[in-house]
């Protein structure tokens, strides 16, 4: 008797615990992002011109615009959730975030663990570094120091490429890239187009240029895996940006050149 | 969705983990005999120096307590090249440790000093003992014995705070956990063993330090 009560007790919870699952499972995050009127996307602040902080101390940028342009399209109000580099994956996985619009580059590693919609905006990465650095080819780099931001393409992208013998040092977010660079605590920085012109705007005393590329990349929207609805939902919005120049506006107005050929 | 846990993907890099744990285990053995050291240092020119070395050391102890550590690391390695002092991350992280278990270790000394009652020291004194082979032979043994776990437990908060030393590309345990999860993307599983780890690390080093302390302040006795 004893036996069959407690049996019985856990079968429930365990029914109980199923139906729970079973019911979150059955609600895709279109749902509740038009049931609650909410959608929450993760921007990065550190990413001049695609999102950073403002001097009234409000996130803006290529990335924050595209965030206000989706909620609009998609009648509803926006959270946006600061990330960096390292952890916006997360954010997704953990469903703090419906969408990363974060300078998010498409690679296979990344797929196996989100999906993706179509590109929004252009963007590469490349080596830079003072021009009285003779560097010609990813060879040249063997016994120099490297400034990269981890978990970013770039320290992907930088880590299938390196010579051996070439100090690659791994900083936790852009910010801390760049500030050892401009400090001359790295030789090198291994960036995207965008920080790095950043940079050298604020400090034409280091004499950077642009040396090497890792890799053209443009930006897509992550979004959880197997939420179609939602990616569909999204790349309709992009497809008709594009279509009524809506995209060109905002890289005109970030980037100062055209969004070019983006993949779908 | 049922959370589906992959450990193996966070275990199959264990070089980098191991790597990251004798990086933690190397910055806290050299914090903690430097910083033990200057700790002593400071809380005997607090107790016994002049009026200037005292001045010093209050500003010292005070501005480090009063800081957080993360700023006084960002100071170290991203502040000091300007001035032309420029330090590899390894560096810059030892040197904040120093400098950071230092001033709290002074503290903790000085008041294991205080409790020294008077007349031993007069009675050492009457012996006409120098003033050096009074703090070595009569003050400091029965301070650090009343106050060592106190500095264990320091030690122990030093290790635990040098995880943020990973943020200037130093490359310790949670700079190997980032690491692994910004490549696989499994963040929950490589934090969960980046805990475990620093627990054993923790366990391990009061252990050690329990035994040091046996050997070294207490004649072999228990403590």
């Amino acid at each position: 008797m004893k036996i069959s009560k407690r049996l019985m007790l856990s079968a429930s919870l365990a029914l109980g615990l199923s139906v729970v699952t079973g019911l979150s499972h059955a609600q895709t995050a279109l749902d509740s992002i038009q049931k609650s009127k909410l959608i929450k996307i993760a921007i990065p602040t550190d990413f001049p011109p695609y999102g950073f902080v403002g001097i009234d101390l409000q996130p803006q940028g290529l990335d924050i615009d595209m965030a206000n342009y989706i909620a609009h399209k998609l009648n509803v109000k926006v959270e946006l959730l600061p990330v960096t580099s390292a952890n916006r994956i997360a954010y997704l996985q953990t469903k703090k975030a419906d969408l990363v619009i974060s300078t998010l580059g498409k690679n296979p590693e990344r797929e196996k663990v989100i999906d993706f919609t179509s590109a929004y905006s252009p963007f590469f990465q490349a080596v830079f570094a003072p021009k009285t650095l003779n560097i010609k080819s990813f060879n040249d780099l063997a016994g120099k120091s490297v400034g990269v931001t981890r978990g970013a393409m770039e320290d992907q992208e930088l880590t299938k490429v390196a010579p051996s013998g070439l100090d690659i040092k791994r900083f936790e977010d852009n910010n801390a890239t760049v500030s050892a660079f401009v400090a001359g605590q790295t030789q090198l920085i291994a960036t995207g187009a965008s920080v790095a012109a950043n940079m050298m705007q604020r400090n034409p005393q280091l004499g950077a240029e642009y040396k090497l590329l890792l890799k053209d990349s443009p930006n897509f929207i992550g979004i959880a895996k197997g939420e179609d609805a939602l990616r569909l939902k999204v790349n309709t919005i992009i497809a008709e940006a594009k279509k009524s120049g809506d995209i060109e506006k905002m890289a005109q107005k970030w980037l100062g050149r055209a969004a070019g050929n983006l993949p779908e | 969705m049922p959370i589906a846990l992959d450990f193996a993907a966070v275990l199959q890099e264990w070089p980098l983990l191991l790597k990251g744990m004798v990086w933690t285990l190397g910055l806290t053995t050299i914090a903690a005999v430097l910083g033990l050291t200057l700790g002593i240092a400071a809380a005997w020119t607090r107790t016994e120096g002049s009026g200037v070395g005292r001045l010093l050391v209050a500003m010292y102890v005070e501005s480090i307590r009063n800081t957080p550590f993360i700023v006084q690391l960002f100071f170290i390695f991203f502040g000091l090249p300007a001035l032309g002092v420029k330090l590899s991350p390894e560096w810059a992280s030892v040197i904040a440790m120093v400098i950071n278990l230092g001033a709290y270790s002074a503290e903790i000394v000085r008041a294991g000093i205080q409790a020294t009652p008077r007349g031993q020291v007069e009675a050492a004194l009457s012996l006409a003992m120098t003033r050096a082979h009074i703090f070595t032979r009569v003050v400091l043994p029965p301070a650090l014995q009343r106050v060592w776990p106190a500095l264990a437990s320091q030690i122990i908060i030093v290790m635990l705070g040098s995880a943020v030393c990973g943020q200037i590309a130093t490359e310790e345990l949670s700079f190997a956990a980032n690491l692994i999860q910004s490549r696989n993307f499994r963040a929950f599983e490589a934090f969960i063993v980046a805990t475990a780890l620093y627990l054993l690390l923790s366990i391990t080093v009061r252990d050690v330090l329990n035994r040091v302390g046996r050997l070294f302040l207490f004649g072999g006795r228990r403590g």
